[in-house]
């Protein structure tokens, strides 16, 4: 027969918020019983089980593929973002990795750019707008090209796929001390600039990029690499100093304004 | 010129101009740490070396001057970044946990600056801006040093600076984009060589003068 999962009792000190305008408290919340095999997301929804069942609102939490591909979940755990695991996101960090007995802390990712919905749900979309801004390639339409037209050499091709790793899942700003986007934008901007096909616009898109970014109220970058060891991507701040060499270049040497 | 001031005033600018000023001061300091050394050389060697800076007279003015815009430069471009970066996070975390990145040296280069700014204005009020008629700068430097409060206060204070300078070297490095995994890792050991030299270098003279009275 198999063996079952050791279960642990734990307590949720968890942030509890109605909506974006109210200040928000910590509710401690306990959670008994627990198998050592779940995942995080999977305790919080064995406890909004139990909070619907007594008729309490349950916690309101971003989530989706659960495979750790996707960057719809994210929380602070403990102080951490998604979690004392390195590279995991929070769908996949285990209850194993927490003791009987342990209160847990869990926060939403916080930021000024970041309004928080509901709970441990946070309003992202200031994401959304910078890539708008230009983390993109403009292509014409028609038939698709051959897929080897333009050689590029593996170690570039490399490169922009470990930047282009990014899922924008956010844990980079709520791990930063000054809650800079930093980590996020230079991913979207090397995966593009590395690659002939980023080139014509990578002024452009520098400037557009950090301009969108600065707006969105998001913090300087104060090089503390909280963002490179939270990311579940592990995305290098080498990426960072590409970003500023872009922007450098297209501030100093390029034609656009 | 308006393309330049939005690149000034963009985050990436602001760390440009952090990073620039820091890596003047941190010239400045390999000067001032060379020629401090020949206060082992004795009361001779000190007080020639202070005469041969004089002698320096207008380019020596036009550096000074240098250093008080890049000093302003400096510390504006510091306060709006501290009060931005507070502003960016409104409501803190109630638990907050290192991930790995952060050190003692990063989250304190607000404070660290602080305390060197008033360190500067005091160390001028000291050494800089006061009656050298009847007197050689080694005396006024041995007359200081005989005082262990101020001992104390230089060698803290030099802790300090080194703690500030160990984040702020390759800090300013990565900001400019000069970083790499070939030599990134060498730059990290620099810039803890660096911060070790400024804060033993300057930190043991007081002790030594002291000592010597």
């Amino acid at each position: 027969m198999k063996k079952l999962a050791p279960k642990i009792n734990v307590t949720l000190k968890v942030w509890r918020q109605k909506n974006p305008d109210d200040p928000g408290h910590f509710e401690m919340i306990p959670a008994s019983n627990i198998s050592t095999h779940m995942s995080f997301l999977e305790l919080l929804d064995t406890v909004n089980e139990q909070l619907t069942q007594e008729g309490k609102d349950p916690i309101a939490f971003d989530n989706d593929c659960r495979e750790g591909i996707c960057g719809m979940c994210g929380a602070v755990i403990n102080g951490r973002a998604h979690g004392p695991e390195k590279a995991t996101t929070l769908c996949q960090l285990h209850m194993r990795k927490f003791g009987d007995g342990e209160t847990i802390a869990i926060e939403p990712f916080r930021a000024r750019a970041f309004k928080i919905i509901k709970d441990l749900a946070v309003d992202r979309s200031p994401f959304d707008q910078i890539i708008q801004a230009g983390g993109y390639i403009s292509v014409n339409t028609g038939g698709a090209p051959d897929a080897n037209a333009i050689p590029i050499p593996q170690d570039v091709a490399e490169k922009s796929m470990d930047a282009a790793a990014c899922i924008g899942c956010g844990a980079c700003v709520a791990a930063c001390p000054s809650a800079s986007a930093m980590l996020f934008v230079s991913g979207k901007i090397s995966q593009l600039a590395l690659l002939p096909q980023g080139k014509p616009e990578a002024a452009k898109r520098a400037l557009s990029m950090v301009r969108a970014m600065d707006a969105c109220g998001f913090g300087n970058c104060s090089n503390h690499r909280e963002c490179e060891a939270s990311c579940p991507k592990e995305l290098s701040i080498v990426n960072i100093a590409r970003l500023n060499r872009e922007f450098f270049k297209a501030s100093f040497f390029s034609a656009e304004k | 010129m308006n393309w330049l001031m939005s690149t000034l005033g963009s985050s990436i600018g602001k760390k440009l101009m952090m990073a620039l000023t820091g890596l003047g001061f941190i010239g400045f300091l390999t000067a001032h740490l060379a020629g401090n050394l020949t206060l082992y050389g004795g009361s001779e060697a000190f007080n020639a070396y202070a005469e041969k800076l004089h002698t320096l007279g207008p380019l020596l003015t036009l550096m000074e001057l240098g250093l008080i815009a890049f000093a302003i430069t400096h510390i504006s471009t510091g306060i709006l970044l501290f009060i931005q970066n507070r502003n960016a996070r409104p409501v803190r975390y109630a638990r907050d946990e290192r991930a790995g990145g952060r050190t003692w040296s990063s989250v304190t280069m607000p404070y660290t600056g602080f305390i060197i700014l008033v360190f500067v204005v005091f160390h001028l009020l000291n050494f800089s801006f006061v009656d050298k008629t009847n007197t050689t700068i080694f005396e006024i430097v041995s007359s200081a040093f005989a005082r262990p409060l101020y001992v104390a206060v230089y060698v803290s204070v030099m802790i300090v600076v080194a703690l500030h300078a160990r984040h702020g070297f390759w800090s300013a490095l990565q900001t400019l984009g000069a970083n790499h995994p070939k030599y990134m890792p060498t730059l990290m050991v620099l810039s803890l060589v660096f911060s070790l030299m400024v804060g033993l270098g300057f930190g043991l003279l007081p002790i030594y003068i002291a000592l010597r009275v």
